[in-house]
């Protein structure tokens, strides 16, 4: 399922549901999901045009007179532009709003690197307070959106145009163990778990599939990762965003860690994100080559496969 | 209110974003505002952000003097400690609506709240937006200029303190405010009589800009 759609569905299912909320709009999915929305809630549902300092402003004025803000745009400007805002306005005030971000890290790949984002979830998980959210599925946007958009607290949404085969019952702060292995341990966030499983056939690892950055299952990573055993987070944003929270679990344990995600450079190329990943090492091979490596960092030409 | 603020900063000689402010402030205090310090979030209350939060003695002292906050608080100004900082924080000071001091983010929150009172139905309730002259050179607030008018939005009103702090002067204001939609005044940033006038000026559908002018070399 789309999960753009998924959140364009819900959001406005909220709107009508719950008269505290209120939906702040920067002009980005209004035409496709929202005039109905604004057509018969002008008064809590507003496309401001294209200011996203603005939208996240206002939307942290309706927080401070007790709604519940969502605001929505593509991701570089949902995280990167109104950054201060959401720093300030929301983190450093305490007051809770949703920010969904359409586009992944290089969903808009033709459009080039001014809408890339990779960086999103790094810079959320550097505002204290801010929860970060990364649904693989359609229908885990929806259950992740009505599972925090009242907790005032804010939280900052990652949506992308991959998705996994199958969504999976998910709540914040929650991972699941899909796999039980000795030779490792894979946590794939979001969107990269049906690649991950396909990528880790035949070796003998545990998997963990988390939607949840920040609150992070320290518990479930936890009991499955064994001394010894290498920890290897599988990642749709910059490689090595999940450090932050997952080294936290790993501090008393003497185990290696590598993060396999987007490098941490600028793409000057176009096509689609499949296309993208591919060139960045992303795709199914690519995973399974790198996780290969790190799992057994001495084999001759760096693959146990 | 002077001796007040002196309380805070420990001499008569407060700089000029603070004092300039002070004769705006105490109006809509004093006369304007329908606060209650006994009840500083009661549902029905006036909202007033200082957007620039540079300067906050004029503000604190006059929050004190009206009973926000008692005035030995005023001691421990900037101090470890103490909750009345450089730039206010609307967690540790009741009356303060917005946490403000980087430049350009009250005039979007204003909208926001402005928004969300009409979305309440507190329709006899009003913000109340102040700016530094300076504070208008951030981008954002022109976003939120340009949208305001758009949104209908007459139960807001912004301030400018037009103490011609900017080093490129850029003003005038009223004509820059005007010609994006918002009804605009200049008077006499020290005239009591001239703010109040300004201030009761409520257009049903026009936000109001009032810019109070502090002529410059003066506080």
């Amino acid at each position: 399922m789309d999960m753009r759609a998924a959140f364009g569905r819900t959001a406005a299912g909220l709107v009508y549901e719950d008269p505290r909320v209120a939906l702040v709009l920067a002009e980005i999915s209004v035409s496709a999901y929202f005039e109905e929305t604004i057509a018969r809630h002008p008064e809590r549902t507003v496309n401001i045009g294209i200011m996203e300092q603005t939208m996240v402003g206002v939307a942290a004025g309706f927080a401070m007179e007790g709604f519940y803000p969502i605001a929505h745009s593509l991701s570089p400007f949902m995280s990167e532009r109104p950054y201060e805002q959401l720093k300030l306005d929301f983190g450093y005030q305490g007051l809770g709003g949703t920010f969904v971000g359409s586009g992944g890290s290089y969903d808009y790949a033709a459009e080039g690197a001014t809408h890339h984002a990779a960086a999103d979830a790094t810079l959320m998980l550097a505002i204290p307070g801010m929860e970060v959210l990364v649904p693989g599925h359609g229908s885990e946007v929806e259950a992740l959106l009505r599972a925090t958009y009242a907790n005032d607290r804010p939280t900052y949404m990652r949506t992308s145009m991959a998705v996994n085969a199958h969504g999976f019952e998910v709540a914040p702060g929650r991972s699941e163990v899909l796999r039980r292995g000795a030779s490792g341990t894979l946590v794939a966030f979001g969107p990269m778990l049906s690649r991950t499983l396909e990528a880790c056939e035949g070796l003998d690892v545990n998997v963990l599939y988390s939607t949840s950055l920040r609150p992070f299952d320290a518990t479930a990573l936890a009991s499955v990762v064994d001394h010894g055993t290498p920890v290897i987070t599988i990642e749709p944003f910059y490689e090595g965003t999940a450090a932050m929270v997952v080294t936290e679990v790993l501090a008393h344990l003497p185990v290696r860690f590598a993060s396999v995600g987007v490098p941490r450079a600028f793409i000057h190329g176009y096509g689609t994100w499949s296309d993208l990943d591919a060139d960045v090492g992303l795709d199914a091979a690519s995973v399974r080559r790198r996780i290969s490596d790190a799992i057994y960092p001495n084999a001759r030409n760096g693959s146990a496969s | 209110m002077r001796t007040l603020m002196a309380r805070a900063t420990g001499d008569e000689k407060h700089e000029e974003s603070s004092t300039s402010t002070l004769d705006a402030l105490w109006v809509l205090y004093d006369r304007i505002l329908r606060v209650d310090p006994a009840d500083p979030e009661a549902e029905d209350r006036d909202r007033f952000l200082l957007s620039k939060g540079h300067g906050p003695v004029a503000f604190y002292a006059i929050l004190a003097a009206k009973g926000f906050f008692p005035e030995a608080w005023l001691d421990a100004f900037m101090e470890h400690g103490g909750r009345l900082g450089s730039h206010p924080d609307r967690t540790l000071v009741p009356g303060v609506e917005a946490s403000t001091g980087s430049l350009g983010h009250g005039l979007a929150m204003g909208v926001g709240v402005a928004l969300a009172l009409r979305a309440k139905g507190l329709l006899e309730q009003r913000v109340v937006v102040l700016c530094g002259d300076a504070e208008l050179n951030e981008g954002s607030n022109w976003e939120a200029v340009l949208l305001a008018p758009h949104l209908g939005l007459g139960n807001l009103t912004l301030i400018v303190i037009d103490n011609h702090s900017s080093t490129p002067s850029m003003a005038s204001w009223t004509e820059r405010l005007g010609s994006f939609g918002w009804r605009t005044q200049v008077v006499d940033g020290h005239d009591h009589e001239a703010l109040e006038a300004a201030f009761i000026v409520r257009d049903e559908r026009v936000p109001a800009a009032v810019v109070a002018d502090i002529p410059e070399g003066e506080w």
